[in-house]
C-alpha cells in the first residue's frame, strides 16, 4: 500500500484530496460562469425586440430570428407530441405489463443502446425513412404524392422531404431511449405496497396502472419529459442532415413547410469569420439559453413541489 | 321465462334503463368501466397490445438504422474508385481534393481519437472528483447549488460549446502559444470536455450514492479517515457504475458534431497534435450533408461509411458498458 502510515500523513492526505475536490468542482462552476459572461458579453448590445422579431438577413444589423425561432417551436412541438406517448407507453409496458423474459431484456439492452448512437446518425435515419421514404416513392419532389389542401393545416406531401414534421419526427428519435429510460426510473420510484393496495382492491392491471402508478409517477415523468424536450430545442447535428442551412423568410404554415431551427441559425452565423455574425450568433445563443432556463426552472419547480413522498 | 313472468327482451329493456337509476353502477358507468369481466379483459388486452407495439417501435429504429447504414455502405463500396481494403488500409482520406481520391478511414478515426482523448483526459479526473465531493464531503446546501449548476452545463446546446471554442477557448491558447491556430484540436477536445463533464459527474455520482452507508459506517468504525473511506472503500464498491459512466461519456464525445465542425477544422490527417487542424468523422458528415458535394456521388456515399464506422463505434461501447455494469455490479442490497 502506498498510503502514508502515520495519522497525521493521513490526515494530511484527507486535506489534500478536499483541496483537490474544491479546486475539481469550482472548475465546473467556473466553467459556466465564463461561459455565460462571455456570451451576454459579446451578444447582448445585438439583442433587442427588433432581432426577435425580424428575418434573416444578409447584412447582420439588420439579421433576425424569427423563423427559426418559430421553427424550433414547430419542430419540438411535433417532437413532444410524438416522443411523449411512446415512450410513456413503452416504459409503462417494460416497467407494469411485461413480464422479465428474453424479449423484454432485448428490448432494454436496444433502448440503452440508442441511448448511445450518435444524434447524427439519427439525422441519416431521418433523412432515409422521413424525407425520402426510402426512396419507394420517387426522389423527385415534383413526383410527391399530395394529401389535403395546400392551404390548410394539415396538407401532406409524400415522400415529406425536409419539411417541419420530417424534422419533428427525426428528433423524436433522438429524444424517445431518453423519455422512456426517465420515464422508467420514474415508475421504478412508485412503491410496490400502492400496487399491490390496488390489486387487493381487484383493479385490473391496466387499472392499477392508469389510476395509482401514472398519477404517483407524473412529477418524475414531467421532470424527464421536460428535459428531453430541453434536449430536443438544442439538438442541431440530425436536423443538420436533413436539411442543411436553409435561408428560410417566413415561419411554418402547415406540416410541409419548410424550416429553420434556432441552434442551426446559431451554427451559421458562429460559423462565419465576421465579428458582426458573431455577436448576433451570442444574441441567439442568449434567447436560448433562456428557454433552456425557463425549462430547467419548470423542472426543478415541479420536482420540489409536486413530489411527494410517498413511503 | 323465469320467475319474474317477464319476456326476456323486457327484462333486458328494464336493466338497460333501469342501470343509471342505482348508486353504484351508475358510478362505474361514469368511469367508463367496463361492466363484464369478459370486456374487461378484452380492453385489458389491446392496451398491452398497443404498448407492446409502442416498445417494439424501439427494435423497429435499431433495425432500420442498422438497415439503412448497411445498405448504403454496400452501395458505396460498389462504386469502382473504392475498396474494403482502401477504406481500411489506406491512410489517405481526400474524397474532395486532389486528382486521385483516397477513401481511408484513418484520418477521421484519429482526429476523432485526438480531441475524444482531449475532452477525457480533464473530464473523466474532473468529473470523478466532483462526483465524489458531491457524495462524500459536500453538505445539502452545496449540493442543491452545485446540481443545478451541472445540470444547466448538461443542458447547454452543444452548438453554444462551439461558439464558445472558437470565440473564447481558440483566442486564449493562441495567446499561450503561437502554434495554435483558428482551428484545432485542442479547442475543440477543451469544449467537448466540458460537454461531457456532467454526464461523467452525475452519473458517478449516481454510482457512488447506491454504495450502501454500512459499507463507509465500517470503514469510519476501523479509522478511516474520510479520503481513506471515500477513495479505498466507497469508489471501488461502485467501480462498475464509474467504468460505465466514463464510456457512455466516451461515446458521447466520439459522437459529438457541432462543436467539432465549428472549432477543430477541416484537414482530414493522422497526427497526435493537439494544436493540429483535425477532421473527425461526425464533421466529416457535416461537410458532405451541408452540400459539399453532389448527392449520389462516391463522395456522398462515403458519408455513410463514416457514418457506419460511427455507429459501430458508438455501439460497441456502450455495448462494453452495459456488460460491465451487469457482469461486476456489487449488489448489497
Amino acid at each position: 500500500m502506498s498510503a502514508p502510515r502515520s495519522a497525521a500523513g493521513r490526515l494530511l492526505a484527507n486535506r489534500a484530496f478536499l483541496v483537490t475536490c474544491l479546486l475539481a468542482t469550482n472548475v465546473a462552476m467556473l466553467v459556466l460562469a465564463v461561459l455565460l459572461i462571455s456570451i451576454f458579453w459579446q451578444g447582448w448590445d445585438t439583442l433587442s425586440w427588433k432581432f426577435i422579431t425580424s428575418f434573416a438577413s444578409r447584412k447582420p444589423s439588420e439579421a433576425g430570428i424569427l423563423a427559426p425561432l418559430m421553427g424550433s417551436v414547430w419542430v419540438c412541438s411535433i417532437c413532444g407530441l410524438v416522443a411523449l406517448p411512446l415512450g410513456v407507453g413503452t416504459a409503462v409496458f417494460l416497467e407494469e405489463f411485461a413480464r422479465k423474459s428474453r424479449f423484454t431484456r432485448i428490448v432494454q439492452t436496444n433502448i440503452m443502446n440508442l441511448a448511445g448512437v450518435p444524434s447524427i446518425v439519427y439525422g441519416i435515419l431521418g433523412l432515409t425513412a422521413f424525407a425520402r421514404m426510402f426512396g419507394a416513392l420517387g426522389t423527385n419532389v415534383d413526383e410527391a404524392i399530395t394529401l389535403g389542401n395546400e392551404e390548410s393545416l394539415l396538407f401532406l406531401r409524400l415522400p415529406f422531404g425536409s419539411s417541419v414534421l420530417a424534422g419533428g419526427l427525426t428528433l423524436m428519435l433522438v429524444i424517445l431511449p431518453v423519455v422512456i429510460i426517465s420515464t422508467q426510473e420514474a415508475l421504478r420510484a412508485v412503491p410496490g405496497s400502492l400496487r399491490s393496495g390496488a390489486f387487493a382492491l381487484g383493479a385490473t392491471r391496466w387499472q392499477t396502472v392508469w389510476g395509482i402508478t401514472l398519477p404517483a409517477a407524473i412529477p418524475g415523468i414531467m421532470t424527464g419529459a421536460i428535459l428531453s424536450m430541453s434536449r430536443a430545442i438544442g439538438e442541431s447535428a440530425p436536423l443538420l442532415v436533413l436539411g442543411g442551412l436553409l435561408l428560410v423568410f417566413n415561419t411554418p404554415e402547415n406540416l410541409m413547410s419548410d424550416f429553420a431551427i434556432l441552434p442551426l441559425q446559431i451554427y451559421n452565423w458562429a460559423g462565419r469569420p465576421q465579428d458582426d455574425f458573431h455577436a448576433i450568433a451570442a444574441s441567439a445563443i442568449i434567447v436560448q439559453l433562456a428557454v433552456l432556463l425557463l425549462f430547467n426552472g419548470v423542472a426543478v419547480f415541479i420536482r420540489q413541489k409536486l413530489q411527494k413522498p410517498l413511503q | 321465462m323465469d320467475g319474474s313472468g317477464r319476456l326476456p327482451v323486457f327484462r333486458w329493456i328494464h336493466h338497460v334503463t333501469a342501470l343509471p337509476s342505482n348508486p353504484a353502477t351508475r358510478d362505474a358507468t361514469r368511469l367508463g368501466r367496463p361492466k363484464s369481466v369478459s370486456a374487461r379483459v378484452l380492453r385489458e388486452r389491446i392496451i398491452v397490445g398497443t404498448l407492446a407495439v409502442a416498445a417494439c417501435f424501439s427494435i423497429l429504429v435499431t433495425t432500420t438504422i442498422i438497415v439503412v447504414l448497411a445498405r448504403e455502405t454496400w452501395g458505396f463500396f460498389q462504386f469502382d474508385e473504392v475498396s474494403v481494403g482502401e477504406f481500411f488500409g489506406s491512410i489517405e482520406w481526400n474524397p474532395l481534393l486532389g486528382a486521385e481520391k483516397h477513401f481511408g478511414i484513418w484520418p477521421l478515426v484519429s482526429g476523432t481519437l485526438l480531441v475524444t482523448a482531449i475532452a477525457a483526459s480533464f473530464a473523466l479526473p474532473i468529473g470523478l472528483i466532483s462526483a465524489i465531493y458531491l457524495s462524500e464531503y459536500a453538505s445539502s446546501t452545496v449540493r442543491a447549488t452545485l446540481k443545478p449548476a451541472l445540470e444547466i452545463l448538461a443542458g447547454v446546446p452543444t452548438v453554444v460549446y462551439g461558439f464558445f471554442a472558437l470565440t473564447v477557448i481558440t483566442p486564449l491558447l493562441s495567446k499561450l502559444s503561437p502554434a495554435f491556430g483558428n482551428y484545432n484540436a485542442m479547442s475543440a477536445g477543451i469544449a467537448t470536455g466540458i460537454m461531457i463533464l456532467p454526464i461523467v459527474c452525475s452519473m458517478s455520482e449516481d454510482a457512488l450514492r447506491a454504495v450502501p452507508r454500512s459499507l463507509r459506517d465500517g470503514a469510519f468504525a476501523l479509522g478511516g479517515t474520510r479520503f481513506d473511506v471515500s477513495v479505498k472503500v466507497v469508489v471501488p464498491a461502485a467501480l462498475s457504475g464509474i467504468v460505465a459512466a466514463f464510456l457512455l461519456a466516451i461515446s458521447r464525445a466520439v459522437g459529438e458534431t457541432m462543436i467539432v465542425a465549428l472549432a477543430a477544422g477541416g484537414i482530414a490527417q493522422i497526427t497526435a497534435n493537439p494544436s493540429a487542424e483535425v477532421q473527425t468523422m461526425t464533421a466529416y458528415m457535416v461537410q458532405i450533408f451541408l452540400g459539399d458535394a453532389p448527392a449520389f456521388g462516391v463522395e456522398y456515399k462515403s458519408s455513410y461509411a463514416v457514418a457506419a464506422t460511427l455507429f459501430v463505434m458508438t455501439f460497441v461501447l456502450t455495448m462494453i458498458g452495459q456488460y460491465i455494469l451487469r457482469r461486476f455490479r456489487e449488489e448489497y442490497d
